[in-house]
């Protein structure tokens, strides 16, 4: 790739270089999950898609959100709202970290002069029911990169495993940009007629979202909606699988996630408005990972999370 | 005779798993081939973060011959019989052999197992090996149904000798065993093939890879002492983190960098906690001012620049990272100066535990116990309540809340940087020690109040809820709790009882126990205070109201409490057995025998720890001596002689022998050598001097032995019997007051 050799000039020419990386290693780029989400884990082509025996293999950006790390956009690099790419491939494949070292390559990190480590980070969602083994990457002594085998979801083994890949887009991009402050980041490319930094885009809603994190999210109100999503995911799954008017069997598994994903974001701000208690927190988290675990059983018995024919 | 080379090369192994891993690696592989009937000369196994390596020398070239012979029934025996034999053999009758003896004819089964040769063995205790791998935590990966710490890539396995070299056949789980590896990851990718271990080790090293962790260890060392020489500056020594580095890279290339100025202000402990947890460097001193101001990292690759990009790259981390921790120093700095209130007020919203409270109501019964024993051990009350009341208010700075491991110092500066007096900064930093049977002991007074009063507190709150530890399980650590307060006792040589100590904090976490069920409590500060007269007295006073309040409220409480109210002497009791265990676990150590021990636990007083051990160690130091045992063995027939009379007259002997009954010199000696020791041992035990005490009973050695070779106890005559038994009866007396030796072995 000639266009590897010569560094990236903006953000958003590392996030084209990498969605071209992946493709090119035969992923299909996925579009972001239209909902809150704490991590890009939590998109369904990922928890979902990692469970069963059909082969996947998909990369996308996933905008995530931690309403707890709001900063007013003052801080260097803490965000309550940030951006994933996140690679899942199943089964994970053997040459899958000389895939990944390909793809900081591409975004030209350059393995002869720079210190790339593979260091010891065990992975666990509690919301998810999820554990993997792995590593999170070093390059010359930052964290770019976690790199996942997982091993359960949803409190399902993960057969065959899938490996997943998590950058944090802006972290990485500020390494490799050479920026010390997000907010000062090149979005596009600085030579356009209309350049615009990280800051010209975000640093308003990091104010805006911050304010409403910590001060304006009303929690009776978020307490409500917990309970609603948490009773509607419920709901969603105790349809009978035949549905009665194409005759059909459709289980309800995605739309009953989104309530998932929807209840564990509004714990997220629950969280951040400093209104659950340490031992309060145990037991919301309980909860989340009931609902996730109910939708990785529903998964298992449709078409796409079933285990394939064994073909003798 | 040829060598075995295994290497089971991986994805990146965590670097704690290493050593063990090389350990097991090795036991596994070499008991299972001398049980497979191999035998070796030698053996080495090694580690990087991508390989696992075994050599073995000198193994032998296949397994003995085996012949075993099994005995069976009569060849008369009925078919069931025989027909079992068969079965347990697996053979059958025509391949039995048929011996005449005695009964007729016996069945024996002889089984011949020749001589395998070595690969097929390999094979096997190999394929055994990975399978069954000891891993702390594994995994799968791919399709596949292996487990291994990382995905496992490819097995070397070959055997070299005279005839060349051969590799083991063994496929596992689609893994072809080979006589290849691979270089390092960057620098040398390629895949070779070697003839041996001398071949491997050395090509190894040309392809950037150093096999041994300690070669690796002494060139990362050697590398960063080098670096810092250079600059006039020197390491700080860290053994744990030079080996997790060692097992981060296989081509050490140390780098050395500076500490931004902004950041040289920041205490030591937090500079060296934040680079060595998140950044694995080592710190880097300058002896002319004593403070660190470099860094050392360890480059897993020889970069084309030397390293500017990389030292740049780990530069901007550290500074990212050092920037968080002077936020947070600079931050916790302006609650401490305005008087930690914040982090107090916050301590009550942290739960110790759902039935003792929360760290606030903790610290509270902590302050008023280091304000009991502040005086026993020689510091000022109000400082050690203050010291107490401050001592854990760190744990809700921002600083330990992001390096836990620093609670206590940090709660030092801040308190030194709030101008609190230096007892008090102490105070918060040694309270939690010990930690280990060889951590340090604090002295300082205020410290050793804030330390007992921590740990008995701790102890009797969880004795009041009867969680104790069980078998291995000690969820609490009160083992080490319960050490901690016998090491301070003694190592302060402090004079208490801890009977009334323990009482007071019992009742103070029943208290406790009471709030969280929501039982009306009643009492307020002002009672507790209210009290006086000597600890015991106010213990057991606090005690009473506590129990008196409750009868009011007997189906309120729980029944720990009910339990604690109704028999506190068991609770207690039950407390000083687990301190007195403690001990002589502690003791032993010290090569003083249990039965030392139990024979001073028998005596009154044995919950004043210094006085029991004094006690203790003098005796040991007497049955050291030759009179020691000997004196013993006479008291112990005396006594034997003595207790069979006591029961069989059904009378005890303590009426006071009469001299003027004595019928031999013997007699009359031991008479007088019983004075003697009497006129010595009592000023001497009053004054608790054991060693004077034991000396003088040591010189009854002599006379008891005498007396029993010239003296027949058991008289005919019977006021002479019973003269001779209230005589005995002396000698257990003066014997017995310096400790219960009937509790002595041999």
């Amino acid at each position: 790739m000639a266009e590897a050799s010569k560094a990236p000039q903006s953000f958003q020419e590392i996030i084209l270089r990498l969605q071209n990386y992946w493709a090119a290693q035969g992923c299909a780029v996925l579009q972001p999950y239209d909902m809150e989400v704490g991590a890009g884990t939590f998109h369904p082509a990922t928890t979902l898609r990692s469970l069963g025996s059909k082969p996947w293999a998909a990369a996308y950006v996933q905008p995530s959100r931690r309403p707890t790390d709001g900063r007013y956009g003052e801080n260097p690099n803490r965000l309550q709202h940030y951006y994933q790419y996140q690679v899942i491939i199943k089964p994970s494949p053997p040459d899958l970290q000389d895939l990944y070292l390909g793809s900081l390559a591409a975004i030209g990190i350059d393995a002869s002069l720079h210190d790339i480590r593979f260091v010891e980070d065990d992975w666990e969602s509690p919301t998810l029911g999820a554990w993997g083994l792995g590593w999170e990457v070093w390059c010359d002594g930052m964290e770019v990169s976690q790199f996942t085998y997982f091993q359960q979801v949803g409190g399902h083994d993960c057969r065959p495993v899938s490996g997943e890949l998590t950058y944090g887009l802006e972290r990485l991009a500020m390494y490799v940009l050479g920026v010390d402050h997000v907010m000062d980041m090149p979005f596009n490319d600085p030579r356009s007629p209309i350049p615009l930094t990280y800051g010209d885009i975000f640093r308003q809603t990091e104010e805006e979202y911050s304010r409403h994190n910590f001060d304006g999210a009303e929690t009776a109100q978020l307490l409500r909606h917990f309970e609603d999503a948490e009773a509607e995911c419920q709901r969603l799954l105790e349809f009978p699988p035949l549905d009665p008017k194409t005759g059909k069997t459709i289980i309800m598994a995605h739309p009953a996630y989104d309530q998932t994903i929807k209840a564990s974001h509004l714990f997220n701000l629950l969280d951040a408005r400093g209104v659950i208690s340490v031992t309060e927190r145990q037991a919301y988290i309980g909860r989340v990972r009931a609902l996730a675990k109910k939708c990785a059983d529903a998964f298992r018995l449709t078409e796409a999370g079933r285990d394939a024919e064994v073909t003798p | 005779m040829s060598d075995l080379l295994i290497e089971l090369f991986s994805e990146e192994i965590p670097a704690r798993m290493q050593a063990r891993a090389r350990a097991d690696l090795q036991a596994l592989i070499t008991n299972g081939l001398v049980e497979a009937g191999l035998t070796y000369a030698s053996v080495g196994a090694f580690s990087t973060p991508r390989r696992l390596t075994l050599s073995i020398e000198g193994l032998s070239g296949e397994s003995r011959p085996v012949r075993e012979e099994r005995k069976g029934p009569s060849a008369s025996a009925p078919a069931a019989a025989i027909e079992g034999f068969l079965r347990a053999t697996g053979l059958t009758l025509d391949q039995l052999e048929r011996r005449a003896d005695k009964k007729g004819e016996t069945l024996y089964a002889v089984i011949e197992k020749p001589g395998r040769a070595a690969p097929a063995i390999i094979a096997e205790v190999l394929e055994a090996t990975i399978r069954n791998f000891p891993w702390p935590k594994s995994m799968r990966w791919g399709n596949g149904s292996l487990k291994w710490v990382r995905p496992l890539h490819a097995i070397l396995c070959i055997l070299s000798g005279d005839n060349g070299t051969e590799i083991v056949p063994l496929t596992l789980d689609g893994i072809e065993a080979s006589n290849t590896t691979a270089g390092h990851r960057f620098l040398a990718p390629a895949r070779f093939a070697v003839t041996s271990f001398d071949d491997y080790a050395t090509k190894l090293k040309r392809a950037k890879v150093v096999l041994d962790s300690a070669e690796r260890e002494a060139a990362i060392w050697q590398g960063a002492q080098n670096l810092a020489f250079a600059a006039g500056m020197e390491i700080v020594p860290d053994d744990k983190l030079l080996t997790e580095v060692a097992g981060l890279v296989e081509w050490p290339v140390p780098l050395m960098g500076r500490i931004g100025d902004a950041f040289l202000s920041l205490p030591p402990e937090v500079l060296q906690t934040s680079m060595r947890e998140h950044q694995k460097f080592f710190s880097v001193k300058n002896p002319k001012t004593g403070r660190i101001e470099g860094f050392v990292t360890v480059a897993n690759t020889d970069p084309v620049d030397h390293g500017a990009t990389i030292l740049a790259g780990n530069q901007k981390v550290l500074s990212a990272r050092l920037s968080d921790a002077k936020f947070f120093w600079e931050n916790d700095l302006r609650v401490a100066k305005s008087g930690m209130t914040e982090w107090l007020d916050g301590l009550k919203s942290v739960t110790f535990h759902n039935k003792l409270g929360s760290q606030s109501d903790r610290i509270a019964r902590i302050a008023a116990l280091a304000r009991e024993i502040a005086p026993l051990v020689g510091a000022d009350p109000d400082l050690a309540e203050q010291a107490a009341r401050l001592a854990k208010a760190d744990l809700r700075s921002a600083m330990v809340g992001e390096f836990p491991e620093l609670q206590g110092l940090m709660g030092m500066y801040y308190a030194r940087e709030a101008g609190l007096p230096e007892p008090v900064a102490l105070a918060a930093r040694d309270h939690y020690s010990p930690l280990g049977p060889t951590d340090t002991v604090p002295t300082e007074p205020v410290s050793v109040a804030v330390a007992l009063a921590d740990k008995i507190d701790t102890l009797t709150g969880f004795w009041a809820i009867d969680e104790k530890p069980t078998g291995s399980k000690d969820p609490f650590a009160l083992r080490r709790a319960a050490l901690g307060v016998i090491r301070l006792v003694l190592g302060g040589k402090v004079r208490t009882d801890l009977a009334p100590l323990v009482l007071l904090a019992l009742t103070r976490n029943t208290i406790a126990v009471g709030e969280s069920h929501g039982a009306p409590t009643g009492f307020s500060e002002q009672t507790l205070n209210d009290l006086v007269g000597s600890l015991t007295t106010r213990a057991n006073a606090l005690f009473s109201a506590v129990r008196e309040h409750y009868q009011y409220f007997r189906d309120e409480i729980s029944e720990q409490i009910r339990a604690t109210i109704e028999d506190p002497s068991s609770r207690t009791s039950d407390l000083l057995t687990f301190f007195h265990d403690r001990l002589k676990v502690f003791l032993k150590d010290q090569g003083i025998r249990h039965d030392v021990i139990d024979a001073c636990l028998a005596m009154p007083g044995n919950d004043d720890l210094t006085l029991l051990v004094k006690r203790a160690e003098a005796l040991a130091a007497f049955l050291k001596t030759e009179d020691g045992p000997n004196l013993l063995a006479g008291f112990k027939r005396a006594n034997t002689i003595l207790t069979q009379a006591e029961t069989k007259d059904g009378v005890e002997y303590s009426f006071g022998a009469d001299i003027k009954f004595a019928e031999t010199d013997e007699e009359r000696a031991l008479f007088a050598a019983l004075d003697a020791a009497e006129a010595t041992i009592t000023p001497a035990m009053k004054s608790e001097d054991f060693a004077t005490a034991m000396e003088a009973m040591a010189k009854l050695r002599a006379p008891i032995d005498a007396f029993f070779t010239a003296v027949q106890v058991n008289s005919d005559n019977e006021i002479i019997r019973r003269n001779r038994l209230n005589l005995l009866h002396r000698i257990r007396t003066i014997c017995s007051g310096v400790a219960d030796l009937t509790k002595l072995e041999g």
